[in-house]
């Protein structure tokens, strides 16, 4: 609950989006996007600079959390009445001091990034040689902030000219591949880039409003599921014509790059935005507003913009955009789990079972939810949580077979080999009293036959005593450690259980 | 002695001038009496070699011969284990090295588990035949076994209650030449299972999933089946008219199917099984939906129907009617127990079917004389005829049916109001061979001695409390036919030891009912047992002049004997004794035997190794040990304990008043 109400408080604070430049420029990724293609566009030819263009992309991986605003001011009504003046004061009322401050605040970056490329300027008269990820990284820089300021460009004019937007959107989508020049795309742009806030935020859903409220694993968890289905939707119903979509690729290293957000300060990681933020706290009080703790808001504008799709970077995949079949992927986050499920090693190992492995960590987990509860098993090894899935596996395949579970293939066993003894014994006394009574003829035989008999009891009760014994001996250690396993998931279960709550009340809040 | 010398002057056997392939012509034919193989045996060595080399099929009575017996028998293909209540797996091992084996029969075995299975069927590849029923221990591991018999082509798992779906899913993988395989009462085994042997076995013939709990999930891949022929859906609750509605098409190569008991299924849902050109030969339907013209159109694309039967529906004279009209020549029509079935109904269907074979209207207790004039008008041909409690029919009606019916073979005339007239008249049904006139107060010996002079192929005869008959009736059936295998005499209360004497020429004799046959003596019976050697049941209650001088011979002489009833006899412990010289005793019913002690009853139990199942009193159960009663149970045998009081005989004609108030 506690991390309920901080969340609000987050979302509480949100304002007017993008005022702190530095932090901004990764979490817009429509933007980074836009420029990214830019690049693309106008330096096709040169191949070095296509290199920078690919460097830049580590920044967009981070574009689904800033949708996690305006899903999580959907969600939670009270922030949603609290968020609504702001809004409107934003769209429809123009307010000369915000947009001053906001102009003083551009020039103060732009002097900044002056700064800068002055800077790396002198550095490079200095040093003739370098490597190209360090030229990488301060062209990153430097784009990020630009970014930033066209971003923060794009706010201001936007507040002033809300019709300006509606015109503009008619003619954006075309303009972006004949505009070669940043100033001239800053304005034109501005549309598709509100209009991008569209689809990312129905992609990610409420779950996102998820990944600030609980902060672990857990909740990325559930987004991968999500994308699981997504993953699935664009195989099944999604018939794109080939041009109707741009598409990008990251390099391996990005999707594989633990973090996505990078203080601008420090250089530290970080998971999540979120964190960022509240990491950038320390490195000064313009970080401490509560404009900056915000989460960066997006304009909603329904217009229709280029969808994107993704391209797996690995040659010969039916996910890379060479491949004669091409099937895009959908979300970046669907990217990376592609990546990893199919590319990567399974170095996630499940330490129930001992046997299955994973790639997605998330995968594991959600494995570990169901591991040992899949009693429905084929002879090839597949188990199957539903007894309708492992049939429907067997009509499939030539030659498997149900397997028999193995606790009753255990006690059908015990309790044979203690029948095997009976029947032994009982033979015995069988043959004692074949002898007794070749004839039968007489009473004094029948007695024979009752001093025979008196045997078996005393084959029988200790013998049945004893395969008791056993069984219990046997099954005793078996239960304790079950119970260690069940205790340990518990935990599990436990610890998952407390988001998926907090989810289900976020979604009731909804209702 | 003088033969002897001579044969060796010679220097061979005469017997040795036979070839071999005459000798086992001959065997082929010794098939009636099993002790002539026997005798064949004894004859001489190399009989003994040929007949061992011969035989094809065993029933042996005792597990515990095995060893020897698998030895000595080394062409067997045939291995009935019926008579053996406990076969352990130690058995199945030693069954396992007959590697001709094709067919075996478990239904009636237990204490086995399916480390013996497999063993069998991993040993015996050759396996067709398995007969599992009633094992009801069995879980899916012995399914598991059996899936290894690839061979296998029929399987009989009847009330394998523990086998689930993964143990039929194995075996549909495993064995995937299976023809046949019947399942009833499997309760375990829903959709999947049934489904996936559907899926897998492509070549089933002949499927009963009677009382299983499926759906109409698992049909459609049933009747994707190419060569389904027999299709069993007895008692099948989930199945129903609305989800066959789904079904897009029919099974076109089914012969039989029967839906008996599927409360929720009507015309309409069997309907969406069948097909407009199929071959469907057989329709069971009994205690279904009611019978309606509406019933009836949906027959009518069935036109290669021959049988059907709808025992306990109820019918409308409109709905038989409309049968008549549709359905070109059905051969059996099976009515019994069917509610609202009159004269009109009755008389419209049959004037209809002039090449009925079989008519069964048991207990249909509205129609009368006019049903069997039309019956008999019509159906000249009819072979079977039962018609048991049709208590309206008047007693003119019977000497129709003789009169017209001549290829009749059988005929169940119990509860009816037939006499010596009607006798005298279907005596003329000379190819007659089972006859019931059981509870009939209305015949006697007269009408019983036409029977005698003319059925001479009569193999059955009922006459349970027809009290009017007594010695000279059973003599000229006794004397007027030698084929006589079962006879029911129970509570004919004058019959005397005469009546058995001469009933002991009758060699074939297998069953004989006696109970409650107060003049009957040990001399009558030790003349049976010495003249009929095939008996193997036997049912003496109530013959209260029976004592232990009776079963002396009695076990002396019928070695065939399975089946005894004993009880208000006078038989002691010395009599119990004795019959357990008899190996193939399995089941005896000991109540009221005054001359019993707890002493002798062990003994007897004791020393009848292949009991399966006696009845005691239960005063007896506090007085045997109890580790003696786990000893026999372990040996296979099964008590019942009943605590009925001792009854005095009514009379007759008083009992059935009785009933029919």
């Amino acid at each position: 609950m506690d991390e309920r109400l901080c969340a609000d408080t987050w979302t509480e604070s949100s304002s007017p989006a993008n005022e702190l430049p530095k932090k901004v420029p990764p979490d817009h990724q429509p933007f980074t996007n836009f420029n990214l293609q830019q690049y693309q566009q106008k330096w096709e030819e040169d191949s070095s600079i296509q290199d920078y263009a690919m460097s830049i992309e580590p920044q967009f991986p981070e574009f689904n959390l800033p949708c996690e605003t305006p899903s999580s001011v959907a969600c939670n009504p009270s922030n949603q009445t609290k968020n609504e003046p702001l809004d409107a004061s934003r769209i429809q009322d123009w307010d000369p001091r915000a947009m001053l401050n906001n102009l003083s605040f551009l020039e103060q970056k732009i002097h900044q990034l002056e700064d800068l490329v002055h800077l790396i300027v002198g550095r490079r008269t200095q040093v003739a040689t370098r490597s190209d990820e360090l030229v990488a990284q301060q062209q990153q820089l430097i784009t990020a902030d630009l970014t930033s300021i066209i971003v923060q460009l794009i706010s201001t004019a936007g507040s002033l000219l809300p019709s300006l937007t509606q015109t503009l959107s008619s003619n954006g989508t075309p303009s972006i591949s004949q505009l070669g020049q940043l100033s001239g795309v800053v304005f034109p742009s501005g549309p598709n880039l509100n209009g991008s806030v569209f689809p990312q935020n129905s992609k990610v859903s409420d779950q996102s409003n998820h990944v600030d409220l609980t902060g672990n694993c857990k909740t990325e968890q559930n987004c991968i599921e999500d994308e699981l289905k997504y993953e699935d939707d664009a195989d099944e119903g999604e018939h794109l014509s080939p041009g109707s979509y741009e598409i990008l690729q990251l390099e391996k290293e990005e999707i594989l790059a633990p973090h996505t957000h990078f203080c601008m300060i420090c250089g530290k990681g970080f998971k999540r935005d979120a964190n960022l933020r509240m990491h950038m706290r320390g490195h000064g009080d313009e970080y401490k507003t509560p404009a900056a703790l915000a989460k960066p808001n997006k304009e909603t504008n329904s217009e229709p913009m280029l969808i994107k799709r993704y391209s797996c970077p690995f040659t010969g995949c039916k996910r890379n955009k060479d491949h004669k079949k091409f099937q895009p992927l959908k979300t970046i986050l669907c990217v990376k789990n592609h990546y990893k499920r199919t590319h990567c090693d399974k170095s996630y190992t499940c330490s129930r079972c001992n046997t299955k492995k994973f790639s997605v960590i998330a995968d594991l987990k959600t494995h570990e939810k169901h591991c040992g509860r899949d009693k429905w098993l084929c002879s090839c090894g597949t188990t199957f949580s539903r007894k309708d899935k492992l049939f429907g596996h067997i009509a499939l395949f030539q030659g498997h077979t149900p397997a028999i579970p193995l606790d009753e293939a255990k006690g059908s066993a015990a309790g044979s080999s203690d029948r095997g003894e009976n029947s032994e014994e009982t033979n015995k006394v069988e043959l004692n009293l074949g002898t007794n009574f070749s004839c039968g003829s007489g009473v004094q035989n029948g007695n024979d036959a009752k001093g025979g008999v008196d045997d078996p009891p005393s084959f029988f009760s200790p013998l049945t005593f004893d395969t008791c014994n056993l069984g219990g001996f046997h099954e005793f250690p078996r239960p304790l450690f079950d119970d260690s396993e069940t205790s340990f998931s518990f935990l599990i279960s436990g610890s998952c259980s407390y988001p998926q709550k907090t989810r289900e009340e976020s979604c009731s809040d909804k209702t | 002695m003088k033969k002897q010398t001579s044969g060796n002057e010679f220097g061979y056997n005469r017997l040795d001038l036979l070839s071999e392939e005459i000798i086992l012509s001959i065997l082929d034919c010794l098939n009636e009496n099993p002790f002539d193989r026997k005798s064949f045996s004894l004859v001489c060595k190399s009989f003994y070699a040929i007949e061992s080399w011969h035989r094809k099929s065993l029933k042996p009575l005792r597990s515990e011969h095995l060893t020897k017996i698998l030895s000595r028998y080394p062409n067997v293909t045939h291995l009935d284990l019926s008579l053996c209540p406990r076969i352990t797996d130690t058995s199945l091992s030693l069954m396992s090295r007959s590697k001709m084996l094709r067919s075996i029969d478990l239904s009636r075995s237990k204490f086995f588990t399916h480390v013996g299975l497999s063993n069998l069927v991993t040993n015996c590849s050759n396996l067709v035949d398995i007969d599992l029923s009633n094992a009801t221990e069995l879980r899916d591991l012995a399914a598991a076994a059996i899936a290894e018999a690839r061979n296998l082509e029929k399987l009989w798992l009847g009330r394998c209650k523990s086998i689930t779906d993964i143990g039929i899913g194995c075996i549909a993988v495993g064995c995937r030449k299976l023809r046949l395989i019947s399942l009833k009462w499997c309760l375990s085994v829903g959709d999947l299972g049934v489904g996936l042997l559907a899926v897998k076995c492509k070549e089933i013939r002949s499927l009963d999933l009677s009382y299983l709990p499926i759906t109409t999930k698992c049909l459609p891949s049933i009747l994707n089946l190419e060569h389904l022929e027999d299709l069993v859906l007895e008692g099948c609750l989930g199945i129903d008219d609305d989800s066959l509605a789904v079904l897009k098409q029919g099974c076109k190569s089914l012969e039989m199917l029967d839906m008996s008991n599927c409360l929720n299924v009507s015309h309409v849902g069997l309907s969406s099984l069948t097909t407009d050109n199929g071959h469907l030969q057989q329709l069971i339907f009994a205690y279904g939906s009611p019978v309606t013209p509406a019933f009836a159109e949906s027959l009518h694309k069935l036109s290669t129907l021959q049988s059907i039967k709808l025992d306990g529906c109820t019918v409308t004279p409109l709905g038989l009617k409309a049968i008549g009209n549709w359905c070109a020549s059905l051969r059996e029509i099976s009515l019994s127990k069917c509610l609202g079935l009159t004269d009109d109904g009755l008389s419209s269907l049959v004037t209809k079917q002039r090449d009925l074979r079989k008519l069964d209207i048991t207990c249909c207790r509205k129609i009368t004389h006019v049903s069997i004039a039309h019956i008999t008008n019509s159906c000249m041909s009819l072979v079977s005829l039962r018609m048991e409690s049709c208590s309206r029919v008047s007693k003119e009606a019977f000497v129709l049916i003789g009169q017209r019916c001549h290829f009749l073979e059988e005929l169940d005339l119990t509860d009816n109001e037939i006499d010596d007239e009607g006798l005298k008249s279907i005596s003329r049904c000379s190819k007659l061979s089972s006859l019931k006139l059981g509870i009939c107060l209305n015949i006697t010996d007269k009408g019983l001695a036409h029977i005698g002079m003319c059925c001479s192929k009569l193999a059955e005869l009922d006459l349970y409390r027809s009290a009017g008959i007594a010695d000279p009736g059973i003599l000229s059936i006794a004397h007027g036919c030698p084929g006589l295998e079962m006879i029911n005499i129970a509570y004919c209360k004058d019959i005397t030891d005469s009546s058995f004497i001469s009933l002991s020429k009758c060699s074939k004799l297998n069953t004989l009912e006696s109970r409650g046959c107060p003049l009957v003596t040990s001399l009558g019976l030790a003349a049976i047992a010495v003249g009929c050697k095939q008996l193997n049941k036997l049912d003496i209650k109530k013959c209260y002049n029976i004592n232990d001088s009776g079963m002396i011979p009695l076990a002396h002489f019928s070695q065939n004997l399975r089946q005894i009833n004993l009880s208000y006899t006078s038989v002691t412990d010395v009599g119990l004794l004795s019959l357990a010289s008899i190996s193939c005793l399995q089941n005896m019913t000991i109540l009221h035997l005054k001359g019993l002690t707890p002493r002798g009853l062990v003994a007897a139990l004791l020393a009848c190794g292949g009991l399966t199942k006696v009845k005691l009193q239960a005063s007896f159960k506090s007085l045997l040990a109890p580790p003696l009663c786990e000893h026999l149970e372990a040996r296979g045998c099964a008590f019942q304990w009943r605590e009925k009081m001792f009854q005095e005989e009514l009379d007759p004609k008083c009992w059935k008043l009785q009933l029919e108030q």
